[in-house]
């Protein structure tokens, strides 16, 4: 589903990412974890094709995503992104129909079907008490679900997270996580999620790829990546730290 | 699954479905109402009264060839033709294609305040007309004469040279644009003020182009402008879905499958060429580019594909209105009714807006 060859990237002569190798195969669910800096949100951004490796390559379902419009892009991965602030007064609604700009008619806009995506998306986010209001009225919290809410009308065989967590509380963070499982086992969507929060990767995701300094230093289950040592050098913490917040 | 229970569970919900479907109906038909309204009032009244039944009649007659009595002298018959018809023609087209203007830079440039000058195409424009009447040649091509051509050269210049200013490595950066924006059209206000100085007995000139007005309007003008308003406004109509992406930024409308280079490009040409074929045939009337697009958003929320040529309609009816009051105050300049309509009309929406607009 996507793959990574000897991919690096950089940004104004400094190296983001060196010579990174990665497969996902279509219905995997894989978490990139690594520290600030490593290259995450990088990741995320070349598969996404929106960075232009300097060398190596990036495909997509089997094509390279340098030779794809941005429409197909679109079509084949749906990105729950940062939260934005928004120009003009727009009600929640308004935004998760942004989801279906991809599929939309060029002229005549949404149709029957983009319509009933999005009242899906609403009631599988549950998101449906938000309904009328003010996206920009809404808590951080209440944002990224509308946002998320954005990325599963977008209906994509792909789903790519950028810290889908941050600004939710404990509850609300097992609940994504649950509903990101959900889409993966019941629609077969492939999710790639960076996250932060070692323990919720380690619960919910079965494979981890670390990242650190640009480069992949470890890829497999969770008890394969997250070794005591492995944490202690690439976060600089006490691996009894990250023991403790995992559930196992 | 688990997903499906707790807080993220469906709440019975409270769709409002009719508000959001019908509601853009109901503004269109009022809208429409008003257009006609305005172009009646707009050709009926002026310094020569002619009776709304012997408007409707002459143009009946003239333009639908039907056969009706005729009620009124050929003076009227004239006057309604040859200088109100073609007057509040032009009127309707550059109010409409200045909103479509202001929504697409207020669109593309995620700023409220944004307008159609707001990249310099008003001093632009402005430097270019007082350069024109500097220049002691006088050419008239098609009624045309100087100033407008170096109106409508000026307006795109200066968006051209900001936008290539602005450009940070390949791509243009929403801030910068804005604010090279500025700085450029600082310099070009300087250089109109110093035109002005020199400009002796064309002062008056100059500053009537400023003030803006339709009182010069002619068949032929309208002929030439027409098209590239009507066609760039229809072009950005047609781009309703990359406005609609850029709402929450450039890199999710990436996602959201814009090219968001290439369509920022094509939308900030095709508005300024708008803008510029507006203000060539005009002159410079502020307010409607700004305040048509925000009333039509408190209506029917910012979902380009509505706003678009909602705003485009009202516009229409706000200059056709403004060029009326005008013409009854006496021929004062358009501009100023605009500015007093709308900036007292601009405070009121922001007062009733549900929340504070960003900058």
């Amino acid at each position: 589903m996507i793959r990574i060859e000897g991919a690096t990237v950089a940004y104004r002569g400094r190296a983001a990412l060196r010579d990174v190798s990665l497969h996902i195969g279509a219905g995997e669910r894989v978490a990139i974890i690594g520290p600030n800096g490593a290259g995450k949100s990088t990741l995320l951004r070349l598969v996404a094709g929106l960075l232009a490796p300097a060398t190596g390559s990036v495909e997509l379902g089997g094509e390279r995503v340098d030779r794809l419009d941005r429409l197909a892009v679109a079509r084949r991965l749906a990105v729950v992104p940062q939260l934005p602030t928004l120009p003009f007064a727009t009600s929640v609604e308004e935004v998760v129909a942004l989801g279906r700009l991809p599929h939309e008619h060029p002229v005549r806009g949404m149709r029957p079907g983009d319509r009933a995506a999005v009242a899906a998306a609403i009631e599988r986010v549950g998101v449906g008490h938000l309904l009328g209001r003010d996206a920009r009225e809404l808590s951080l919290g209440e944002r990224q679900l509308v946002l998320l809410a954005m990325a599963v009308a977008q209906a994509a065989p792909i789903l790519i997270l950028d810290e889908p967590t941050v600004h939710l509380d404990l509850r609300h963070q097992v609940e994504v996580m649950e509903l990101v499982g959900d889409l993966n086992a019941r629609d077969g969507t492939t999710i790639l999620a960076v996250l932060h929060d070692l323990g919720l990767a380690a619960h919910f995701f079965p494979r981890l790829v670390l990242l650190d300094r640009g480069r992949i230093v470890a890829d497999g289950s969770p008890a394969e990546v997250l070794t005591p040592e492995r944490v202690r050098e690439v976060f600089g913490v006490d691996p009894e730290f990250v023991r403790l917040r995992a559930p196992r | 699954m688990p997903a499906q229970a707790g807080i993220l569970a469906p709440r019975p919900t409270r769709w409002p479905r009719v508000a959001v479907a019908r509601r853009p109906f109901v503004v269109a038909a009022v809208g429409i109402g008003l257009l006609l309204l305005a172009l009646v009032a707009g050709i009926a009244a002026g310094s020569v009264a002619i009776a709304p039944g012997d408007t409707l009649g002459i143009l009946g007659r003239r333009l639908l060839g039907l056969d009706l009595a005729r009620t009124w002298s050929a003076a009227e018959e004239t006057i309604v033709m040859d200088i109100r018809l073609p007057r509040v023609l032009t009127a309707m087209v550059v109010g409409g294609g200045l909103a479509v203007a202001g929504a697409a830079f207020q669109g593309l440039l995620r700023n409220p305040l944004a307008d159609p000058y707001v990249l310099g195409t008003a001093s632009g424009a402005a430097l270019g007309a007082a350069i024109a009447v500097l220049i002691p040649v006088r050419v008239l091509f098609l009624q045309f004469g100087l100033i407008h051509a170096l109106a409508f050269l000026g307006a795109l210049a200066s968006v051209f040279v900001v936008y290539r200013l602005s450009r940070v490595g390949a791509s243009a950066p929403m801030t910068s644009l804005l604010l090279t924006g500025y700085a450029v059209g600082s310099l070009l206000a300087a250089g109109l003020a110093m035109a002005m100085y020199l400009s002796g007995t064309g002062l008056r000139q100059i500053f009537a182009y400023l003030l803006g007005g339709f009182e010069a309007s002619s068949w032929g003008r309208l002929a030439v402008a027409v098209p590239l308003i009507v066609l760039a406004s229809l072009a950005i109509l047609l781009r309703a879905r990359s406005l609609n992406g850029m709402l929450l930024g450039e890199e999710a409308a990436a996602h959201l499958g814009v090219d968001v280079r290439r369509e920022r490009a094509l939308l900030l040409a095709l508005a300024s060429l708008a803008t510029a074929a507006s203000v060539a045939i005009s002159g410079l009337i502020g307010f409607v580019g700004l305040v048509a697009p925000h009333v039509v958003r408190l209506l029917v929320g910012p979902n380009a594909r509505l706003v678009l040529p909602l705003a485009a309609l009202l516009g229409a009816s706000l200059m056709v209105g403004a060029d009326l009051v005008a013409r009854l105050l006496g021929e004062i300049p358009v501009g100023v009714v605009t500015a007093v309509i709308g900036a007292p009309f601009f405070l009121a929406i922001l007062r009733r807006a549900r929340s504070g607009y960003e900058l």
